[in-house]
């Protein structure tokens, strides 16, 4: 990555604290973002719809509660119809928000924090450790992830916290090499130097010293690690090795496909609410990315 | 022309020496996290038969080496592995190398067929958005391309099953070819091509966008550096300054990503393989899982690493052609 060279000065401008004219500067470039603003209404909307899903739909979301297979608008008391087994699309796409948000975050918060610890110490120290924790990171990335996912799936059982936690695992490799180039560029800078020559411990330096510098990209990478982490599980309920207990948009696919030729809205309902899920986040990602970094172009 | 035999020289060595100890570290993490499974092939094979006594469930495990200590077990798995004999699947009752054998072209195909159609398309889509940059061609294409980089590829794949097998009837949406026919020449190619079509539109959908994102941003990148007024002050045609210039420096940072994302593109192949019903080794690798047959998943994780690892050396010798000053480390 030679191009990244060139815009790595870019967050340095972000050190915090913020003044407040840097800050107010940085929340009116936000409110004229059109992708980040219609990125975090999409979300919102969709959080919202997470959160009232036992109150718009009371009763389990896996109970019969129709015919079999009606259509969308066929019955008005079911407007989005109901699947294979009569349960209402509607009450289960919107505890499906719910599952599908909570596992990215989550994913995306074990992908974070290993990614972090482990590019921060081989970028910050260097030598051995680095070359050590380089070869760790190419051998994960080495093997194929959605195996990976599968493998450490198994190993567990398919509930909700093993499944976060094996996406989150297979996720990382991609942020420690965000985070220790970051390192490596800012090590060498002024204001480490000088925190260095006060005596400052390595701990105090990598949290107090060059975390606030390398944030930006690092909050950028966290909604796209958060988008491909609802991707990743989706494609693994799709193939029933999700949480058996959990409505999630994945299975709700899966379940469907069966049904593909003749009763394809089953499958394209919760497609679509993934789709437009992952989509407001990659919008939040890349708007996010013009307001921290205003010089890079690139995701 | 040395130089570059120079320079393959090089990479294939450092290829060949970096082989072995990401193929033994992969063995050895492999090996241990299989440990943590609950369960092993006997138990699953006796929970099919059904009427499996402890004594047979031993005398399986003994046969297979499942009774022996860890440690002893991986030496003896490395053993074999030194003489290319991946073991038995206990599942199949097979050489793991055959069956691999079996489903590897498969494989093969599809990553290729899938990787091509994503270059091709990413590139030019960027290509396409970079010389129309903040016009309606660009705007469009933005919208299409966050739209891939947001779907998941199977679902894609479903949808177009419903439009070009079910509505339309063009493609066929099951398999890899067509049964009970002996083809040969054009016909041959064109059958297969029909079957390959929708299981790499469907596992080349997100990379699509990824790349035409990385294009885009290369190519507005390189428009402002000055060996391009040099070309354009020299009289070059404006193509030849896209195509050689610009398009050449903006593939970079388009090779090194897809080193980067191979390892993400063979995982979904999993999903992909099991919505066409491809033979290929993503459907292995999970039926492997499903069996507990560790031998036989040992075999496809090893066999896809490899085939990543050679992938990416492939890239290494395609960078040195797009830009030479790049070194070989």
């Amino acid at each position: 990555m030679d191009g990244s060279t060139s815009a790595a000065p870019a967050p340095a401008a972000i050190t915090t604290p913020l003044r407040p004219a840097v800050r107010g500067r940085m929340v009116r470039a936000a409110l004229r973002n059109p992708s980040l603003m219609i990125g975090v209404l999409i979300l919102l909307a969709v959080i919202v719809v997470a959160i009232l899903a036992p109150l718009l739909f009371p009763g389990d979301p896996q109970d019969m509660v129709a015919d079999p297979t009606l259509w969308p608008g066929e019955d008005p008391q079911y407007p989005l119809g109901t699947d294979s087994l009569g349960r209402d699309v509607a009450a289960g796409l919107a505890y499906g928000a719910r599952v599908s948000l909570l596992m990215g975050l989550a994913a995306a918060v074990i992908g974070l924090v290993i990614g972090i610890a482990v590019g921060a110490t081989g970028g910050f120290f260097g030598g051995w450790v680095d070359n050590v924790l380089v070869r760790l990171t190419e051998l994960f990335q080495t093997v194929p992830t959605f195996l990976l996912v599968i493998v450490i799936v198994a190993i567990g059982e398919p509930s909700a916290p093993v499944i976060a936690w094996a996406i989150g695992l297979a996720a990382w490799p991609g942020v420690a090499r965000l985070v220790r180039a970051q390192f490596r560029s800012l090590r060498e800078t002024d204001f480490v130097m000088a925190a260095r020559a006060l005596g400052y411990s390595a701990p105090r330096i990598i949290l107090r010293e060059i975390m606030p510098s390398a944030l930006a990209p690092i909050i950028v990478a966290t909604s796209v690690l958060m988008a491909n982490a609802i991707l990743t599980e989706a494609g693994l309920s799709f193939l029933n090795m999700g949480d058996p207990n959990l409505m999630s948009w994945g299975s709700m696919i899966g379940d469907g496909r069966a049904l593909l030729r003749t009763e394809w809205y089953l499958t394209a309902l919760p497609g679509a609410a993934i789709a437009i899920t992952v989509l407001s986040l990659n919008l939040v990602g890349d708007g996010l990315n013009d307001v921290l970094n205003p010089r890079s172009g690139q995701a | 022309m040395m130089g570059v035999l120079d320079r393959t020289g090089t990479i294939l060595r450092r290829t060949a020496i970096q082989v072995l100890p990401t193929m033994v570290g992969i063995i050895i993490l492999c090996f241990f996290l299989l440990q943590l499974v609950p369960g092993d092939v006997a138990d699953v094979l006796a929970g099919e038969s059904g009427s499996a006594t402890a004594e047979t469930m031993a005398a399986l495990r003994a046969r297979i080496g499942l009774d022996q200590p860890v440690l002893t077990q991986l030496v003896t798995y490395l053993t074999n592995l030194a003489q290319l004999d991946l073991g038995r699947s206990a599942r199949f009752n097979l050489p793991v190398t055959q069956l691999i054998a079996e489903r590897l072209p498969g494989t093969l195909l599809l990553m290729l067929s899938a990787l091509s159609m994503a270059l091709v398309f990413g590139v030019l889509f960027g290509w396409i958005m970079a010389v129309f940059a903040g016009r309606w061609p660009d705007r469009l294409l933005q919208v299409l391309v966050l739209v891939f980089y947001s779907t998941p590829g199977f679902w894609i794949g479903l949808m177009a099953i419903v439009l070009f097998s079910v509505k339309l009837g063009w493609l066929p949406s099951n398999g890899s070819m067509t049964v009970g026919v002996t083809l040969s020449g054009w016909d041959l190619i064109a059958d297969r091509a029909k079957y390959l079509l929708l299981p790499s539109l469907a596992m080349a959908s997100f990379f699509i966008a990824v790349y035409a994102r990385l294009t885009r941003a290369a190519m507005l990148e390189v428009q402002g550096q000055d060996f391009m007024r040099t070309a354009a002050a020299k009289g070059l045609h404006p193509a030849v300054i896209q195509f050689r210039h610009a398009l050449r420096n903006a593939l970079i940072p388009v090779t090194t990503m897809v080193g980067l994302h191979l390892g993400n593109l063979l995982g979904g192949a999993v999903v992909v393989e099991t919505v066409y019903g491809w033979p290929g080794m993503g459907r292995l690798a999970l039926e492997a899982v499903l069996g507990r047959d560790f031998n036989l998943l040992l075999g496809v994780l090893l066999l896809s690493s490899l085939l990543v690892i050679v992938t990416n050396a492939a890239i290494d010798l395609l960078h040195g052609w797009l830009d030479p000053r790049i070194e070989a480390h």
